[in-house]
């Protein structure tokens, strides 16, 4: 493929997933022990789909991202772009980094730390087209037109610093430069958790009109289950470095099977004064992904724990329709006395 | 409830007349809070909402006097009967903690790395009502146990960085409620953690504010929160509180535009496939606020009468109050 950014071909088909993620590690070591991070992570996002990614702090949900995008090198596993292993070169076959990377962008959580103070917007956005070999007159002019498509006229702000901007505009910025090179996945970390809800909703709108419009495919990671269940196809569930429950966003929110699915949609506050919450449906903090609990790592806060899941990690189940769930509950003959009967 | 709506005779714990915050500095001026009226009864719980820079949590430090020194602070600010304006340092000494105490968004830089937690706890205590240091540790642990942390006794003798966000949170409670104080501030208490700690900690909060009999004045930006916790909510826009009224009525049938605006573009189940309603625009800036009603650039129903002048607080039914000329 030439150097010059222009839209990239569909190589697969449709049927093809867009990135293939296969036992997924990254483990960083700290003085006398490894933070097990991300810990054998396995999924596929579609061609044009977004897969919405929900946990607490410290699953490994924003790790996944940044192995997604490369910004940390994998321990382990394999990844797949459009049916062709990243990262490979000329020898091996693959898709080569540079590349990748042109295909596959990132939003992160934090809108000012993400953008140079010292570059006028349009000059941010315009960096990586002409990193890519784009004169600087074209840069420029694809700066302005992704500044109109992200409802920021160019003949008012390209010329601004990012302090001039309000968070939800730089947040604009921030998408616009994503999408600068014509990319076919974004990874957006957050992207609205900075925001007011005022402004939130709004980005939310230009980012479902912007996946129309370009064709993209969303890896969309959030702690916020309503903005996750609005925006999303598909919803992985991570505790703990692991992928505990995967499927299509209704059978999770409609018919969760994971008990930590399950609690983590019933902390949920309640909209309605007269329905308030008079139980959590969790005692405890997650524990310290540094040392977790043997077997099912959710054993340690889930009621239903018995034996098994001290001694076996509970594989994905298939309850049909792409719905899995890694809990022995699920799966039958696991040994656990509740075996079978969350089927969806 | 603001000043025209005031019915019960007794004296409220908290009485804020016409409160206004300007931060000014050589080479700006900026109006935080434009003449805030709230009332609070002993044991109650109010919810003060509101997005960033609507002057919710510089009016909840108002109260305990914490704003800096470049502050210009006006009104009346009275709690627990006493003018808080009006207190010298050693005043306040005694007046924060045994009164009114405060917590914060994020236990890590409220609570000091180098003590341990029943040491932070023991020291108020001591400070207050003149213990011994012993005794000051034997009520340090009914705290933790109050609050709820699991084997308290271990957990007296431990740091702040040594416990999870969920029990630095339950110790930052412990040390504010450690003199029984009659109002309890929070400046958004759960924001920081996690989904399934956030609601162990609301409802801490709202077992604690019942078993306690405290007023508390919650901060937060978070619908879900006040809908958990309030018994009367303040929506605050640009300084100003625009409605307030009880819970239940105010979140299901909002009065004035912006809270309606705000409970439409609030992301919930069955939204799916729809356009999300927005508020167009953003908040206006402090510095320069524009005349009249705040909220009209961004208002779908404004008029030109609502640049002329601020909308005067009008009373709806016995216990609402918004700020619109529509209303």
């Amino acid at each position: 493929m030439s150097a010059s950014p222009k839209s990239p071909v569909d190589r697969g088909g449709p049927a093809q997933p867009l990135l293939t993620v296969r036992d997924l590690k990254k483990h960083f070591p700290i003085s006398r022990a490894v933070v097990r991070a991300v810990d054998g992570v396995t999924f596929n996002v579609l061609k044009g789909e977004t897969l919405g990614i929900v946990g607490e702090s410290g699953c490994g949900k924003s790790t996944t991202a940044r192995l997604l995008m490369r910004l940390l090198d994998p321990d382990g596993g394999e990844m797949l772009f459009d049916g062709e292993t990243v990262g490979g070169n000329n020898n091996s076959g693959g898709v080569a980094m540079k590349e990748y990377r042109r295909q596959v962008q990132m939003v992160f959580q934090d809108s000012y730390a993400s953008l140079n103070p010292r570059l006028p917007i349009e000059d941010s956005i315009g960096f990586a087209p002409k990193v890519h070999g784009v004169s600087a007159g074209q840069a420029r002019e694809r700066a302005h037109e992704l500044l109109a498509a992200v409802g920021l006229a160019p003949n008012q702000y390209a010329r601004r610093y990012p302090h001039e901007l309000s968070g939800g505009q730089r947040q604009r910025v921030n998408i616009a430069r994503a999408l600068a090179l014509y990319p076919r996945l974004v990874v957006l970390d957050e992207p609205v958790s900075a925001l007011d809800k005022s402004v939130e909703a709004q980005v939310l709108n230009l980012l479902m009109d912007l996946k129309e419009k370009f064709g993209l495919t969303y890896v969309f990671i959030s702690h916020d289950l309503n903005v996750v269940q609005y925006i999303s196809d598909r919803v992985m569930v991570m505790y703990l470095g692991l992928v505990v429950e995967q499927g299509p966003v209704d059978a999770i929110y409609d018919r969760p099977a994971h008990p930590y699915t399950r609690a983590l949609l019933a902390s949920r506050p309640s909209m309605d004064p007269d329905k308030r919450r008079s139980e959590p449906p969790l005692t405890g903090d997650p524990p310290n992904p540094v040392n977790p609990p043997s077997g099912c790592r959710f054993r340690t806060r889930c009621p239903f724990s018995e034996k098994v899941c001290e001694t076996t990690p509970p594989p994905a189940t298939d309850l049909g329709g792409g719905h899995l769930a890694a809990c022995h509950m699920a799966a039958d003959g696991s040994g656990h006395s509740k075996a079978g009967g969350i089927a969806a | 409830m603001s000043a025209a709506l005031k019915m019960q005779p007794a004296a409220p714990l908290v009485k804020l007349r016409d409160l206004t915050v300007r931060f000014v500095s050589r080479d700006s001026n900026v109006s935080a809070v434009n003449g805030v009226d709230l009332d609070l009864a002993a044991g109650e719980s109010l919810c003060i909402l509101g997005e960033s820079g609507s002057g919710k949590s510089v009016t909840l430090r108002a109260l305990m006097k914490l704003l800096p020194k470049k502050a210009v602070v006006e009104g009346g600010i009275e709690v627990a009967g006493r003018d808080v304006q009006a207190m010298n340092e050693r005043q306040l000494q005694d007046f924060r903690g045994s009164t009114v105490a405060m917590i914060f968004q994020e236990p890590m830089t409220a609570l000091d790395p180098v003590f341990t937690i029943g040491t932070q706890i023991a020291e108020t205590v001591c400070r207050h009502e003149g213990i011994s240091r012993s005794a000051g540790m034997a009520r340090a642990l009914e705290l933790l146990e109050l609050v709820q942390i699991p084997s308290a006794k271990r957990r007296l003798a431990a740091y702040p960085h040594e416990l999870s966000g969920g029990l630095r949170q339950r110790a930052m409670i412990a040390v504010a409620l450690a003199c029984r104080p009659k109002l309890l501030l929070a400046d958004e208490p759960t924001t920081a953690l996690d989904a399934t700690v956030q609601i162990q900690v609301l409802l801490l909060l709202r077992e604690l504010q019942e078993k306690l009999g405290m007023g508390v004045i919650f901060v937060t930006h978070d619908l879900g929160v006040a809908g958990e916790i309030a018994d009367r909510v303040a929506v605050m826009y640009a300084g100003r509180v625009v409605e307030e009224g009880p819970v239940g009525a105010v979140m299901r049938r909002p009065l004035h535009p912006y809270p309606q605006g705000l409970l439409g573009a609030t992301v919930h189940a069955g939204l799916r496939g729809q356009r999300l309603t927005t508020i167009p625009g953003a908040p206006p800036s402090l510095e320069n606020l524009p005349p009249g009603c705040a909220f009209a650039p961004r208002c779908s129903l404004a008029e030109p009468a609502c640049t002329v002048a601020v909308p005067e607080a009008r009373k709806v039914g016995a216990d609402r109050m918004a700020r619109c000329i529509k209303v």
